[in-house]
């Protein structure tokens, strides 16, 4: 039985809800039961965000996240805020380029990603979440490349179709960071 | 069929439009900002009408207009705004007008938060407005079900001659999840006639006349008595409810909408602590399943009922109702915008059964 439960948290604009909504899109495009939650409210206009996904091959009871099993921070705050919540044996990916510190619990696995230097590398800042959702994909292995690659072609049509192949690698970048 | 990604607000807007609604009236406000949002765009698609109106005092009263004039129509908004429609909807329970309201509630009184809550009950199911009438209330607990009731919900409107509320919280609005268009989408020219309606007699008939007002007591009388006999029917017909593990269990919780999916989260607690524990979710909580409530709790298994709420205590009164006595019912809420965990949800059943 999988159960994932999964908070992604960022500042707004650095595409915390995108790698959510394309974490669930994978998942039910695979047969897999999810649910996307965002926080919504003043904290959107400048400040946090985060969005709750639970995938599972099971139903989906609560779409709430209190204790995740996966935590992708993507600033510091987001790391502060969620790191003692993640269940002992669960996964923090941490975006290395602007958080300043180390996970500091010893019984949760930590995987470092220099998203902005990829990304400033590609040519193109906004791909950055993109190697996080990479780096997850391939540190729990349950959503399959290929699948996103296909959710991705599904959004990024018509003058955006070349943007495809740019998320695609920054994908694979941040699946490379998983194995250093 | 292919399952798809829907956000709440957004399947609501969508299935509405499936169900043959064509004009939505409605001015925003968060948490249900994406349903006007959605219908700006989708409803000229269509042929239909979409207009930000003035007011939320505006909008309901061009639903009361449009639906006089035989339309299916909507309007839309969250708890304050709510509060400033129910003179209208008062009004079209008065001239038996249907039409869908969807409120999607926030933290009050007043204009408390934008996160979710369930603080509207008394109001959706006691009636905001004056007089004596009857709304049918859905309370939706997941996207599917957003989507099934809104299309039945233009359907019961319509047959019953009454305003249908959908009553969601905050976190069903802005929640995604996987759903199925279970229905095929509805002409409008496919609708059944409605006679009542004022369409223009061409000279070829009486005219139809749309009002609440009975001056007379005796005439308003019988009018309040015929509306007494319709809601008699609603209640006969409409109740819906549904069942987890409630046979046999220790304690049963009763929730609707978000609270009820974490009533089985902190069922799923006290399971791996030996206790069981089921829910009992009211679909419609207005007409409240008092009935099949009653037979749950009269099990000789069960010791405690919990009523699991975003609010300091509205439903728990029905719950009572229900019980009636023959089982303790307690109450655990959260309100103002926090939403009450499992683990304090399977607390509360611990302190109820004396743990």
């Amino acid at each position: 039985m999988a159960y994932h439960e999964i908070i992604v948290a960022g500042f707004g604009g650095q595409g915390v809800m995108s790698i959510g909504t394309t974490m669930a899109e994978t998942a039910m495009a695979q047969g897999l039961n999810v649910s996307w939650l965002p926080s919504y409210g003043p904290e959107m206009r400048g400040g946090t965000a985060n969005c709750n996904v639970v995938i599972a091959d099971t139903e989906i009871i609560s779409p709430i996240v209190l204790e995740p099993s996966e935590l992708i921070a993507m600033n510091q705050p987001s790391l502060d805020k969620f790191e003692p919540a993640v269940k002992p044996g669960g996964l923090i990916l941490v975006n290395q380029s602007i958080v300043e510190r180390k996970v500091q619990r010893d019984d949760v696995q930590a995987i470092y990603v220099p998203s902005l230097e990829i990304a400033s590398e590609l040519g193109n800042m906004r791909v950055a979440n993109m190697t996080m959702l990479g780096a997850y994909i391939e540190a729990t292995k349950y959503l399959k490349f290929e699948t996103v690659v296909d959710i991705l072609r599904n959004i990024f049509t018509g003058k955006k179709a070349h943007l495809v192949e740019l998320n695609e690698v920054a994908l694979q970048r941040g699946a490379d960071c998983v194995n250093r | 069929m292919a399952k798809e990604l829907w956000k709440g607000n957004e399947a609501i807007a969508e299935a509405a439009i499936r169900a043959g609604c064509r004009c939505y009236f409605g001015y925003p406000i968060t948490p249900q900002s994406e349903i006007p949002e959605y219908m700006s765009l989708h409803m000229p698609k269509v042929g239909g009408v979409f207009l930000q109106s003035e007011s939320e005092i505006a909008a309901i009263n061009m639903v009361y207009g449009a639906s006089g004039a035989g339309a299916r129509v909507m309007t839309s908004s969250s708890s304050p705004g709510v509060s400033l429609k129910q003179e209208g909807i008062s009004y079209m329970c008065g001239a038996e007008l249907p039409g869908v309201i969807v409120n999607v509630m926030r933290g009050g009184p007043g204009l408390g938060t934008i996160q979710p809550a369930q603080g509207d009950y008394f109001q959706a199911t006691r009636g905001g407005g004056n007089g004596d009438y009857r709304l049918i209330v859905f309370a939706p607990a997941n996207i599917q079900e957003v989507v099934d009731l809104m299309q039945e919900a233009f359907e019961l409107a319509d047959q019953y001659r009454m305003p249908v509320m959908m009553l969601l919280d905050g976190m069903i609005g802005q929640m995604m999840e996987p759903i199925e268009w279970k229905k095929p989408p509805v002409s409008p020219d496919d609708l059944p006639e409605k006679p009542w309606a004022t369409t223009g007699t061409k000279e070829g008939r009486a005219p139809n006349i749309i009002n609440s007002l009975f001056i007379d007591p005796e005439a308003c009388n019988v009018h309040n008595k015929r509306l007494e006999e319709k809601y008699r029917r609603v209640i006969e017909s409409e109740q819906r409810y549904e069942t987890n593990d409630t046979d046999g269990a220790e304690v049963i919780f009763v929730a609707y909408g978000t609270p009820a999916r974490l009533a089985r989260a902190a069922a799923g607690l006290l399971e791996k602590e030996g206790i069981k524990a089921g829910v009992f979710r009211p679909v419609t909580v207005w007409p409240y399943p008092y009935e099949a409530l009653h037979e749950v709790s009269l099990q000789d298994s069960v010791k405690a009922i919990v009523t699991v709420e975003m609010s300091t205590g509205q439903m728990v009164d029905d719950v009572r109702i229900g019980v009636n006595g023959v089982k303790p019912v307690s109450f655990i809420g959260q309100a103002g915008g926090v939403i009450p965990t499992p683990r304090e949800v399977a607390n509360a059943a611990l302190k109820a059964l004396g743990r």
